[in-house]
């Protein structure tokens, strides 16, 4: 009977490189630079890790295929290297990688790593992605964005709850300034300034209902982890360990797409991935368990719809709790602490680890002026796709064994 | 076996004519400082297919429109009738036959073109081959969506649009009473291969020369063949875009004024190939029991075909036909929005638009059904409509492996879900417009919304799908079709 993945594995180091638009870097420039900072953080030496995973998305415009990138870049020593992609949960799924090796005994040490050059297309916004949709969808598929992706889940929900579209509206633009003021406070966020709900509601439209404002950044950046066995950690000389909770992915199956149970205004698989990862880290009650979370907030309406998804906003409720502050840095469960995508950046491959470095960095005190009282459970949440076709992956960790 | 009943002709008609209408003042006012002389026709409006709509979609649209209510699974063949057909090489009217579901085996679908009889032809050899009994039922679509260069007459003159005609031996609502040709080499304009533009000579010339010579001749040998007399013709249907000579044309021959039909030019232009038979199928939307009618198509000579209308029209009605599709209109204000979607001006779509994947025509292939036909499947063990058919039944609580049936979702309507607008896509027309519809009946689809105001959807609000041209791959000459939802926002 598995027992699932919590407090098997800890986080011996972690890294991440201020994302932006970093014109005079590359992939391996970025990567050595977050790999620079996790390595000393671990307190090893290179040729302890015996296995790395590499998480990034859009190799087309990016680092190629394979993991060669990221073995040559770190010059490792010719362990194995895998490279994984699935959207924007590559990150995590990097993450997940080494984490089940180490929790399976086939390796000590352990590295993930995410990367993604997004700023060398010449264009805003994210990559086009027409031929990284399968042969089959390219002959169908509407001329869709991520923003127009997404910004479906706003007039479905609306639709559903039978609220005005612009109340929708400005639940996000809450969402999006607390990101902003929480994303000032970070030196290696990629937007910095403080903007206001008004200039929010006013930015100029991208996919209605979605404004500039609602979008997160589109940034070059890399984060990694280095993970081992708690006991390991312990004999390295860890006394303030961060174990791994739950480690969760949920897929769509298609049915959101083609079959009529779906509503349009939520996620099915983070609705599902939330409750096994809850169930994993021994959590029964998130809203009161959960001390903290980094969600995918790829636009200020995937947060909203998410903060009922993950079973913490009742259904139908979520913009009283986004307007009562309940998610802001200074509330009950505060979201996005470092500036989520929308300031951190969304450099996708590196995306979920990035988050996972600051709840790394929150429970182990060192999160500055953002720094959070005392938190003990921080999730982790990756969104990649569309909401009627998508990759969830959530990631539950906390101080071992608490 | 093919046979049947001795009466033969026209089974149902359909027609369609593309929303937006520009105002040939607008053209005026925008170029008469570069040519003055369009000043002289500057009444009415025109018809403009949407960016994303040419002669195939068109003449889908108006089959459709016809084959309503009719079994598209017994048609013995498509022609379609067009001098913008998108595939110099590539069977045209197959595609108009694949979008229908029409029949592979058994069927001889037809290109008729490089003419502007194109229509007539087409239908002379549909109904040849019906009175031969070598077919049953063959579809006839005509349909044109004619580039002009601007500040031209041509401009002024053309519109957009298409018709269809179903030709069979079952439920005739017009029976065919024959047909008289007259075919000579009278360049009145031509389009070289490989260019964008028609070229045209003198227009004195074109028209006394022309429709005003050759369409009067063919008139009377028809009557002399037939032994007919011209005062036993009800209604006279003949294309002529010179409204004055349109007219000329029924006096010379001693048509009374009210027995000649409209030639369309106030309220949509000359639609090429397609005007006769949208000409004709106006006309048929008005004729009585008993009505005899006389269709002309003109271009390298002239065909005249006659049919007698049966009691049957009285109940026949095309879901939009010509007049229904000339209601639902929407006016062109923006005569740079109108040479955009002709592609007579360059805007820049950006980098994210310069994306062009090559078709797979494998894939394009194995899916035709799925892309051209938009057919999804029917679960046979639990009843599920479904879009697309992945191989197990996507009920979670079926998954069944290989108990489809084929269902069609074109024909089906449906409501939409959740929409957006998307500034960001690559569009000619943006925002792009699209989301998530469920159809009546089961099964729901991502899909690109067109013919539509973002300010006027909504959730909820019924859709129509119509096939639409998808891409065009100017690097490779290949065009791509799939269908779109369009939102109802009236009714």
């Amino acid at each position: 009977m598995a027992t699932g993945i919590r407090d098997k594995v800890a986080i011996l180091g972690m890294g991440c490189t201020k994302f932006g638009e970093r014109w005079s870097d590359g992939p391996e420039e970025l990567m050595v630079e977050a790999f620079q900072e996790c390595i000393a953080d671990a307190g090893i030496e290179k040729n302890e890790i015996q296995a790395a995973w590499m998480g990034t998305c859009f190799d087309e415009v990016n680092v190629g295929k394979s993991a060669l990138s990221a073995s040559m870049a770190l010059r490792l020593p010719n362990i194995s290297v895998t490279r994984v992609e699935n959207f924007c949960a590559s990150g995590t799924e990097a993450f997940r990688g080494a984490v089940y090796a180490v929790a399976s005994g086939a390796c000590d040490i352990a590295l993930a790593i995410g990367v993604e050059k997004l700023k060398d297309i010449g264009y805003g916004g994210l990559p086009e992605f027409s031929s990284a949709i399968g042969t089959t969808n390219a002959l169908w598929f509407p001329n869709l964005t991520a923003p127009g992706g997404f910004a479906l889940l706003a007039s479905g929900y609306a639709a559903k709850y039978g609220v005005d579209i612009q109340d929708v509206k400005k639940a996000m633009a809450h969402i999006s300034a607390k990101s902003h003021a929480n994303g000032a406070k970070n030196p290696k966020a990629h937007l910095r300034r403080p903007v206001t709900e008004e200039q929010v509601m006013n930015s100029p439209m991208i996919a209605f209902p979605l404004g500039l404002f609602d979008c997160c950044g589109v940034s070059d950046g890399s984060a990694c982890a280095i993970v081992t066995t708690p006991e390991i950690a312990k004999s390295l000389g860890k006394s303030d360990i961060v174990s791994v909770k739950a480690l969760q992915l949920a897929l769509s199956n298609g049915t959101e797409i083609a079959y009529d149970n779906w509503d349009g205004a939520h996620f099915v698989t983070t609705t599902r991935a939330s409750t096994a990862a809850y169930k994993e880290a021994g959590i029964t009650n998130p809203r009161e368990e959960i001390s903290m979370m980094e969600v995918h907030d790829c636009f200020s309406i995937t947060e909203f719809v998410t903060m009922e998804d993950l079973h913490i906003s009742e259904r139908g409720t979520a913009a009283t709790d986004i307007m009562d502050g309940f998610y802001d840095l200074d509330g009950k469960i505060p979201c996005q602490p470092d500036g989520g995508l929308k300031c951190f950046g969304h450099p996708i491959g590196a995306s979920g680890l990035r988050m996972l470095y600051e709840m790394y960095n929150q429970i182990l005190g060192r999160a500055g002026d953002r720094q959070l009282k005392d938190p003990k459970f921080g999730l982790t949440h990756n969104l990649g796709g569309f909401p009627m076709m998508n990759v969830c992956s959530i990631a539950i960790v906390g101080r071992y064994e608490a | 076996m093919k046979g049947g009943g001795s009466m033969i002709g026209i089974t149902a008609y359909g027609g369609y004519i593309p929303r937006y209408r520009l105002s040939r003042m607008v053209i005026v006012q925008n170029m008469a400082w570069y040519f003055p002389v369009i000043m002289a026709v500057a009444g009415g409006e025109k018809s403009v297919a949407n960016w994303d709509e040419d002669a195939i979609s068109m003449a889908v649209a108006a089959a459709y429109d016809c084959m309503a209510g009719k079994d598209r699974k017994s048609l013995d063949g498509v022609y379609l009738a067009s001098t913008t057909l998108p595939f110099a090489d590539r069977l045209n009217a197959g595609i108009v036959a694949a979008a229908l579901n029409a029949p592979e085996e058994g069927a001889m679908n037809a290109d008729f073109s490089a003419c502007l009889k194109a229509g007539t032809t087409a239908a002379i050899s549909a109904l040849e081959a019906i009175q031969a009994g070598k077919k049953d039922s063959v579809l006839v679509a005509a349909s044109d969506q004619r580039k002009t260069k601007m500040a031209t007459m041509y401009e002024m003159f053309l519109g957009d649009g298409a018709a269809a005609l179903l030709f069979g031996k079952d439920d005739v609502i017009a029976e065919y009473k024959g047909s008289y040709s007259v075919s000579c080499d009278f360049v009145d304009h031509y389009k070289g291969y490989g260019k964008d533009f028609d070229y045209a000579w003198e227009e004195r010339w074109v028209r006394d020369e022309g429709y005003g010579k050759i369409i009067p001749e063919a008139i009377n040998g028809f009557l002399k063949q037939s032994g007919m007399s011209i005062d036993e013709i009800d209604k006279f249907v003949y294309p002529c875009y010179f409204t004055g000579t349109h007219k000329g044309i029924a006096k010379k021959l001693g048509i009374d004024p009210s027995k000649l039909q409209d030639n369309l030019h106030n309220v949509c232009g000359d639609t090429g190939a397609a005007h006769p038979l949208v000409m004709f199928a106006a006309a048929l939307e008005e004729a009585q029991p008993g009505d005899k009618l006389l269709l002309a198509g003109f271009g390298q000579g002239c065909d005249v075909l006659c049919f007698e209308a049966t009691d049957k029209i009285k109940d026949f009605k095309a879901p939009a036909g010509i007049k229904g599709s000339l209601a639902s209109r929407v006016e062109l204000t923006n005569y740079q929005k109108f040479t955009k979607f002709r592609d007579l001006i360059v805007a820049d779509l950006g980098i994210r638009g310069e994306a062009n994947p090559n078709t797979s025509l494998t894939a394009l292939w194995r899916n035709r059904k799925m892309i051209l036909g938009f057919v999804g499947a029917k679960c046979k063990k639990c009843g599920t409509a479904q879009f697309p058919a992945l191989p197990m039944c996507v009920n979670p609580d079926c998954n069944a492996v290989g108990e489809y049936e084929d269902y069609e979702f074109a024909d089906k309507p449906g409501k939409i879900q959740s929409f957006t607008g998307d500034m960001l896509a690559a569009s000619v027309d943006p925002p792009a417009v699209y989301g998530i519809v469920t159809f009546d009946g089961g099964g729901k689809a991502f899909l690109d919304f067109t013919d539509c105001d973002l300010n006027q959807v909504k959730v909820g609000l019924p859709i129509k799908m119509s096939f639409r041209r998808r891409n065009v791959d100017k690097m490779r000459g290949y065009t791509g079709y799939f269908w779109k939802a369009v939102p109802q926002v009236q009714g």
